[in-house]
C-alpha cells in the first residue's frame, strides 16, 4: 500500500501553549525569553507580537525598542518535546503511528485510516479543527513523503493535500530551505541564485553532489521518495492491544462495560490461539476533551479469562469520570507469559481448573487490598531466624533449598523482640525465672542453648543464645540472650512461643 | 446376642434419622478424611469431625493462641493431604512459617493473606470460603458477629469449604453460628524417658460448644505427626535389652 503521510506544523506552540494556559496572555503581545551568550534572546513569539515584527532569535532589548510594552516571559526549557509527546500521544486516536519532529512539528503515518473520516480532506480538517479549539495554530499538509509533507506543511501556499505521486512538482515553487538542509547549505544555493527547489531538482547528481555534498541529495531522494526515511513512533503500539472507537461518547458506566467486555473478548481470543495469558492490563479511555483516562488491572496467574478480567475491571469502572464521554477505548497489556501446563506442578495432585480458580480468587482480593498482602514464604538460606524465610510473591515458583527441619523453631514468632526481666544461676544456663508482661514465670524444663551468629556480611551484631523453656504452667517459649556475660550484662528477649 | 445387634442398628438408624431432622447434613459423602482426632471425634455427631463447617476457636493470651493454632495446623495437615490448598487470612500474624514442618504442613503450600482492617479479614474469609477448589480457609481475627457468622456458614453451606475462624482476645463470647467453638491451652510437656528438656507439645482441648454433639475436654500430645491423649500413666517406653544386641554382635 503506497505510503501516505502529514505533517503538522505548531508555528507558535509555546506561545500557544501558554495562552492556554493563562488566558489573559490570549490578547497581548509577549515573547518567551532565554539567556544566550550573555544576553536575552527572543525562543518564541505568538501571532500578535510577530505583527509588530518581532521574530525568534532578536534581542529582546530590540524588540523592546519596537514594542516597548511587550511582556517578557521566561523560555521553559525542554518543555516543546514534553508538550509535543504528549500531543503525538493525543494524536494516536487518528493513527496508531504518530511521531514528535523537533523543534515545533508531528509526523503522522496516516496510510490506511483516512477513509474512516471518508478521505484525507476531511480527516486532515478534522485533526485541524480539534487542534484549534485546543488553541493551537497549526499547518497540515499531507503528501507521500514525510520531507515533502514537511516542505508543503510549512512553505506552501495553498493546496496542502498533495495528491499520491505530484510530491515532486509540488515541490518545484518552494524555497531550497523547505528541503530542511542546513543553513550554509542553503545560502551558497541562494547565492547561486536557485532561488526554488525547482531550478535545481533536475540538474545532474554528480554536479549538485561535488559543490552541495551528499545531504542536498539525501533531502531530495527523502522528497521524491526514492530513500527511506524512518519515523520514531512516540508510543510504540503495544504487541498486545485493542481498540474500539466509538461513533457517541460514551458517558455510562453500562457503555463501559459492553465496551470492555468486546475488547477483552478479542484480546482473550487472540491469547488463547498462542497459548499465552496476561499478567496485566490497561483501559485507557480517551476523553472528548483531550484527557485521558486509565484504570489497571493484575493478576497473580496468567488469565485469558474473560469473564474473570471483566469482574477485575468492573471493580474499578466506577473510577472513570467520563464528563463528556468517551470517544475511543484501548485495552493493552504489557507482560504477557506463556499458560504452561507444567505450572501447576505445585499442586501436582490439584486439578486445573482449581488451580484457575483460586488464581482468581487471589486475583479479586489483590484487587481489593493490594498484591502485598498475599505472601507464599520458601526457604532462605539464612540461620538469623528473620532471614530464615523470603517471600514469594509468584504463586508456582518453588524452594530451592530444603526447609531444615531439624531445629525447633516456634509456631508464633515476634516481629520484635521482646525485652525481659530474669534471674540466672550461672552464665550459658537458661533462666530460672523470668518476667515477662508483668508476670513471673518459673522455668521448668529447658533445652538449648542454640547459638546463632549474627551474619557479619549483611549486618554488625551480637550473637544470640536460643532456649525453649517451659514454664510452670506448660507454657512454652523462645528465649535468647543478646551477647555474653563476658561484655557486661547481657539482655534477655522473648522471641517466639512454641505450641 | 443376635436380638441385641438387631437392637443396636434400629437405634441406629433412629439416631441417624433425628440427626437429619436437627438438621445435620452429611458433607461430601463417601469421600471420608480421617482427622486424626481418637477420642474427641466422639463428641461429634455420627462420630466425624464435620468437615464443610465453620469451627471457632477462642484463644486469650498468646501462648493460648499459639496452642490454637497449633492444633489447627494439627487439622490442617490432615486435610491438606488431598488435593488440598489453604489459605490463612489474618490481621495480626505472628505464625511463623517454617514451624509448620512440624505438624507436617510444607509452608510453601500455604497462602498468607495479610491484612490490616478486621473489615477486609471477614470480606476475605467470606470469598475464600465462598470458593469451592480450597480444602480449607483459616482467619485470625478478633470480632465476629452473629449476623457475619451466618454469611459465613451460607458461604460454606454451597462450597463445602472447611472454615477455622481463630478468634483472638475477643470482647465477649457471643453466639455465633458455629458447628462447634473449641478453646486450646498449653499443658506442661513431658520428654521421654524423663530426660532433662521439652517434650512434644501437649494440649488441654476443650470442646465447649458442639451442633448436636457431647462437649468435653480432653488432654492430648501432638507427636509423630498425629494427636494422641494422654494416658493416666507416664509412658513407658520398652528399651532394648542390652545382652540381645551384645549376643548379635
Amino acid at each position: 500500500m503506497p505510503k501516505r503521510y502529514a505533517s503538522i506544523w505548531f508555528y507558535h506552540l509555546l506561545t500557544d501553549w501558554m495562552a492556554r494556559h493563562q488566558p489573559d496572555l490570549r490578547a497581548i503581545p509577549f515573547v518567551l525569553s532565554a539567556a544566550d551568550h550573555g544576553r536575552m534572546v527572543v525562543k518564541a513569539v505568538n501571532d500578535l507580537a510577530q505583527e509588530k515584527g518581532i521574530f525568534p532569535g532578536m534581542v529582546v532589548a530590540d524588540c523592546r525598542a519596537i514594542f516597548p510594552d511587550l511582556r517578557v516571559i521566561d523560555y521553559p526549557p525542554q518543555q516543546a518535546e514534553k508538550l509535543l509527546n504528549a500531543l503525538a500521544e493525543w494524536c494516536i486516536r487518528f493513527t496508531p503511528i504518530a511521531a514528535i519532529d523537533l523543534p515545533d512539528g508531528l509526523v503522522l503515518d496516516i496510510s490506511g485510516c483516512t477513509h474512516l473520516w471518508k478521505g484525507e480532506k476531511p480527516y486532515r480538517d478534522e485533526i485541524q479543527n480539534r487542534l484549534r479549539q485546543f488553541g493551537y495554530q497549526v499547518n497540515i499538509a499531507v503528501a507521500d513523503t514525510i520531507a515533502s509533507a514537511w516542505a508543503v506543511c510549512r512553505y506552501g501556499k495553498s493546496n496542502l493535500i498533495v495528491e499520491p505521486g505530484e510530491q515532486v512538482s509540488a515541490l518545484l515553487s518552494l524555497p531550497p530551505s523547505a528541503l530542511r538542509l542546513e543553513q550554509s547549505i542553503v545560502e551558497k544555493l541562494e547565492k547561486l541564485g536557485l532561488q526554488h527547489i525547482g531550478s535545481f531538482i533536475n540538474m545532474p547528481q554528480t554536479a549538485l553532489r561535488r559543490r552541495f555534498g551528499m545531504t542536498l541529495l539525501h533531502r531530495l531522494g527523502q522528497a521524491r521518495g526514492s530513500e527511506i526515511e524512518l519515523l520514531e513512533p512516540v508510543q510504540p503500539p503495544a504487541p498486545y492491544e485493542e481498540r474500539l472507537p466509538c461513533m457517541e461518547p460514551i458517558r455510562t458506566a453500562t457503555g463501559i462495560e459492553i465496551a470492555l467486555q468486546q475488547l477483552l473478548e478479542t484480546l482473550c481470543r487472540r491469547l488463547a490461539k498462542e497459548g499465552n495469558g496476561l499478567r496485566n492490563c490497561t483501559l485507557n479511555c480517551y476523553r472528548v476533551d483531550g484527557n485521558i483516562q486509565k484504570i489497571q488491572i493484575g493478576t497473580n496467574r496468567p488469565s485469558r479469562s474473560t469473564a474473570h478480567l471483566f469482574k477485575l475491571f468492573q471493580i474499578k469502572v466506577s473510577q472513570l469520570e467520563p464528563a463528556l464521554g468517551f470517544e475511543l477505548f484501548v485495552l493493552q497489556s504489557t507482560i504477557i507469559e506463556e499458560i504452561s501446563m507444567e505450572q501447576e506442578a505445585l499442586w501436582a495432585e490439584s486439578n486445573n481448573d482449581d488451580i484457575e480458580a483460586i488464581g482468581e480468587l487471589l486475583d479479586k482480593i489483590s484487587g481489593k487490598v493490594g498484591q502485598q498482602s498475599i505472601r507464599r514464604y520458601l526457604p532462605a538460606e539464612h540461620y538469623w531466624p528473620e532471614r530464615s524465610i523470603k517471600t514469594s510473591t509468584s504463586l508456582v515458583e518453588k524452594a530451592t533449598t530444603a526447609w531444615r527441619k531439624d531445629l525447633p523453631r516456634p509456631l508464633h514468632l515476634l516481629s520484635r523482640p521482646q525485652l525481659i526481666e530474669v534471674t540466672v544461676p550461672i552464665p550459658d544456663y537458661p533462666p530460672m525465672l523470668f518476667r515477662y508482661r508483668g508476670t513471673i514465670h518459673e522455668v521448668k524444663k529447658a533445652d538449648g542453648p542454640e547459638r546463632i551468629e549474627q551474619e557479619w556480611w549483611i549486618e554488625e551484631g551480637l550473637f544470640r543464645d536460643y532456649y525453649c523453656v517451659e514454664d510452670q504452667d506448660g507454657k512454652r517459649y523462645w528465649l535468647f540472650r543478646l551477647g555474653s556475660y563476658h561484655t557486661g550484662e547481657p539482655k534477655w528477649f522473648v522471641h517466639g512461643f512454641f505450641a | 446376642m443376635k436380638g441385641l445387634a438387631e437392637k443396636k442398628e434400629i437405634i441406629q438408624k433412629l439416631q441417624n434419622q433425628i440427626l437429619t431432622l436437627q438438621g445435620l447434613r452429611k458433607g461430601n459423602s463417601g469421600s471420608y478424611t480421617d482427622m486424626g482426632l481418637g477420642p474427641i471425634a466422639n463428641a461429634f455427631p455420627d462420630n466425624t469431625f464435620p468437615l464443610g463447617a465453620i469451627h471457632e476457636f477462642i484463644s486469650s493470651a498468646s501462648e493460648d493462641a499459639t496452642a490454637t493454632n497449633g492444633f489447627i495446623s494439627g487439622l490442617l495437615s490432615k486435610l491438606m493431604l488431598k488435593n488440598g490448598i489453604c489459605l490463612w487470612i489474618s490481621n495480626k500474624r505472628t505464625l511463623f512459617p517454617p514451624a509448620l514442618n512440624l505438624f507436617g504442613i510444607e509452608p510453601e503450600r500455604i497462602i498468607f493473606i495479610d491484612l490490616h482492617r478486621e473489615k477486609d479479614v471477614l470480606w476475605a474469609v467470606e470469598e475464600a470460603l465462598k470458593c469451592n477448589s480450597l480444602a480449607v480457609v483459616v482467619g485470625e481475627l478478633k470480632e465476629l458477629d452473629f449476623a457475619q457468622s451466618r454469611r459465613l456458614q451460607l458461604a460454606v453451606e454451597k462450597s463445602k469449604v472447611t472454615g477455622f475462624i481463630h478468634r483472638h482476645q475477643p470482647g465477649k463470647e457471643n453466639p455465633v453460628t458455629c458447628v462447634s467453638r473449641w478453646k486450646i491451652s498449653p499443658l506442661p510437656s513431658v520428654s521421654a524417658d524423663g530426660m532433662p528438656g521439652l517434650g512434644f507439645p501437649r494440649w488441654q482441648v476443650e470442646l465447649s460448644k458442639v451442633r448436636n454433639g457431647q462437649p468435653g475436654i480432653w488432654r492430648v500430645e501432638w507427636a509423630g505427626g498425629k494427636l494422641r491423649s494422654i494416658p493416666r500413666k507416664p509412658i513407658l517406653i520398652s528399651k532394648p535389652s542390652i545382652s540381645k544386641i551384645a549376643s548379635y554382635a
